[in-house]
């Protein structure tokens, strides 16, 4: 793009990034602080996770960019067409075609290769500040591993409710170090972080803070021996390509109480329905 | 109905900015505004804007107001993201406001002072009053200028300073920190505590300094001066030695004089709070020098309660750009982690309606034994309404699936049982009050 350098952010701004992503992928789990730019997009539209991806995108590159799983979703489509623009790089909504991923709340159901990597949106890096909200007090803790407020806070889960009531961002031990925040991807997805081949970056431009999980690495999310932990999804296939084993959207189709459940990777979906698996619903348009 | 995914975000994304632009110029009838209008008609908006924006540029503070529709933190935020993009040429010397070429200048502490007082371009002692004239054109208005006043106008500090009433500013021996390039870490020195606040949002600033006025954090402050004017910028080329003007820059300066009883090695005097904004922005100066000086209450020995007093807090949430970033997020599509929850209260609903349910058929058999009758095949049916009531053997996993979780028996080398027990070392229960817990 002209009068921009490629991927819009200047040289010298990418080598910082790119010293804190190498800081990050050594400490795996740790939050890095770095010189976040104010970028053209607004902060909590993925600022962190954009200036991640301009900082390791080649000209060669293949770029993917999801929001929720889905391609299509309107933030997605921002962010894609703007790499497309100042990067002028290629860019797929096919999981296996991608060598960039850049992500917010989903990862994709097709497992991740080694020669990938996933780029994730994070809003809140501090895994802890729902229970400590100062960051002198949370840099402390992590220092310490003192992470006996966590374990505290899903005890009372289960004694108040009879389970743990964290659905999404649930916390994860990383490398059996570090207790880090998956970005608020739902609970179905953390077990795809545990030994992932893709090296996992994550970056939150407000906060500031950058972190990773190499590939091959021991991604815990937090439980109890004998309450271990349970990924929940909705108890349906998905209507559209039949998938028993991916995540599922709820979609309200009318005032009475109608809906379908589909698949929230919206790739993954149409490559089942292309290699010919037809969901309840399907069939029962394709009837009409 | 069949459900069909959404496509074509992109269209309705063009779509959407096309109908912005239209919006943005509204009825063609009416002259497109011009760039010097806003410069010079909205020049309080362009101040704030450069301000908030951190990024001196009459020009194109005006065009980001008229290209935001006067929205002005949208307008600091297009600013700061063109800011962002600029290349360092020079780092300028400090500039010197005792040599300001002052427009305004005041002292609420003393009645005359070399210099004097001097209003300047003040709304202070206008009537509110609408004034419908305004609505016609008007007519041109020139107001009686004096000559130009070369005598020393010396800082109100600084004359305190000569008795030593207040405490001296230590130079700094190093370079200033610069948030723009490095992220905020603690302890945050004054300097870039300062550059947050010079950053920050008026709004925000004005209730924080406002609050320490009513008792949360106060700090007996007096307006020890107050002053608005052009200052020259310098640079010093390497390559040159010595320093050259590249031109001005209208700031205005607050410097507030707070109450300090002293301590064992310092002797009572006045300490002070600083503020400094671009352009004639006094409501900001103000509040930003309530604000430093509340945030040095620990520096200086006082408690720290309030708010204001808290830095952590104060310079984590002073940015409008963040702030706004963040708390409008929460329009982007959130559906996954909505489901989520769905499904989640779905299920700890059916846990209530069985543990309910079990209750229910332990107090039949109670009454069953009772009245010595033996056949108790109905149970009485808990009235908890919007529950369904299953055998509980067809509902284990109905509302939920359960998915593989951590590979193996799990756990992180906790025991729930353990913990419980061990429950008595809980560190400060009082601080988990959050019963839904999750992320964003």
């Amino acid at each position: 793009m002209k009068g921009y350098n490629f991927a819009y952010l200047d040289e010298q701004t990418k080598r910082m990034i790119r010293r804190a992503l190498l800081k990050a992928v050594a400490i795996p789990g740790h939050q890095v602080p770095f010189g976040s730019r104010e970028m053209p997009l607004p902060y909590g539209w993925g600022t962190g996770g954009i200036q991640v991806t301009a900082a390791v995108l080649g000209a060669s590159d293949v770029l993917k960019v999801i929001d929720q799983g889905a391609d299509d979703t309107t933030n997605a489509v921002s962010i894609r067409r703007f790499f497309a623009r100042t990067a002028g790089v290629r860019t797929t909504t096919v999981t296996t075609e991608a060598t960039v991923i850049q992500t917010r709340h989903r990862i994709p159901e097709t497992q991740l290769r080694e020669n990938q990597i996933i780029v994730y949106q994070v809003p809140q890096p501090e895994p802890l500040y729902r229970l400590e909200p100062s960051r002198i007090e949370t840099r402390r803790m992590h220092a310490l591993s003192d992470y006996g407020l966590m374990h505290v806070k899903l005890y009372e889960d289960i004694a108040r409710y009879g389970q743990i009531s964290i659905s999404y961002d649930y916390p994860v031990l990383v490398n059996q170090r570090y207790l880090m925040s998956p970005s608020p991807i739902p609970a179905f997805d953390n077990p795809k972080m545990h030994m992932m081949p893709a090296l996992q970056l994550f970056g939150a431009g407000r906060e500031k803070r950058i972190y990773a999980i190499p590939p091959w690495t021991e991604v815990r999310s937090l439980d109890f021996e004998d309450h271990p932990f349970r990924a929940i999804n909705a108890p349906h296939p998905c209507g559209l390509c039949g998938a028993t084993d991916s995540y599922l959207d709820e979609v309200i189709t009318d005032d009475r109480g109608g809906r379908m459940f589909v698949c929230s990777d919206t790739d993954h979906c149409s490559e089942r329905q292309v290699a010919g698996h037809v969901g309840a619903d399907g069939w029962r348009e394709a009837a009409q | 109905m069949a459900y069909v995914a959404v496509k074509g975000g992109e269209r309705a994304i063009n779509n959407a900015h096309a109908w912005l632009a239209e919006t943005r110029r509204g009825d063609a009838s009416v002259p497109d505004m011009t760039l010097p209008q806003i410069e010079n008609q909205l020049a309080r908006a362009v101040d704030r804007v450069m301000g908030e924006g951190s990024l001196y540029d009459r020009e194109l503070a005006a065009l980001a107001i008229k290209q935001a529709q006067g929205d002005l933190i949208e307008a600091a935020f297009l600013l700061r993201a063109y800011r962002t993009t600029l290349p360092r040429f020079a780092h300028s010397q400090p500039i010197d406001t005792a040599r300001m070429q002052v427009e305004r200048r005041i002292s609420a502490i003393f009645k005359d002072l070399p210099g004097g007082q001097v209003l300047g371009p003040t709304y202070d002692y206008t009537h509110r009053l609408l004034d419908f004239e305004l609505a016609e054109a008007p007519e041109e208005v020139m107001a009686a200028m004096a000559a130009p006043d070369h005598a020393a106008m010396p800082r109100v500090p600084d004359i305190l300073g000569e008795e030593g009433l207040i405490e001296t500013n230590r130079d700094a021996d190093r370079e200033p920190g610069d948030l723009t390039r490095e992220p905020l870490t603690f302890p945050a020195d004054r300097d870039v505590r300062l550059q947050a606040l010079a950053r920050g949002d008026e709004g925000f600033l004005l209730a924080l300094g406002y609050s320490t006025q009513r008792g949360y954090g106060g700090s007996h402050p007096f307006a020890g001066e107050i002053r608005m004017g052009a200052v020259s910028i310098e640079i010093e080329p390497a390559e040159l030695g010595f320093a050259i003007d590249i031109g001005d820059l209208v700031v205005t300066e607050c410097q507030m004089v707070n109450q300090f009883k002293g301590s064992k090695t310092v002797p009572p005097q006045f300490t002070r709070g600083y503020g400094l904004v671009f352009g004639f922005s006094e409501r900001k100066a103000m509040s930003m020098a309530l604000v430093d000086r509340a945030m040095r209450a620990a520096e200086l020995g006082e408690d720290t309660t309030a708010p204001a007093q808290n830095i952590e807090f104060v310079l984590y949430h002073s940015d409008n750009i963040e702030a706004t970033g963040f708390v409008e997020h929460l329009k982007l599509p959130h559906y996954v982690d909505f489901q989520s929850e769905l499904q989640n209260i779905r299920r700890m609903r059916e846990e209530v309606a069985r543990t309910a349910e079990q209750a229910a058929v332990t107090d039949s058999v109670k009454v069953a034994d009772q009245s010595a009758e033996t056949t108790t095949d109905t149970v009485p049916s808990p009235s908890l309404p919007g529950l369904t009531r299953q055998p509980a053997l067809q509902r284990q996993g109905a509302g939920c699936r359960v998915e593989p979780g951590n590979d193996g028996e799990g756990g992180v080398g906790h025991s729930f049982g353990r913990l419980v027990s061990d429950l008595a070392n809980v560190p400060d229960p009082a601080k988990i009050t959050d019963p839904t817990g999750g992320g964003e």
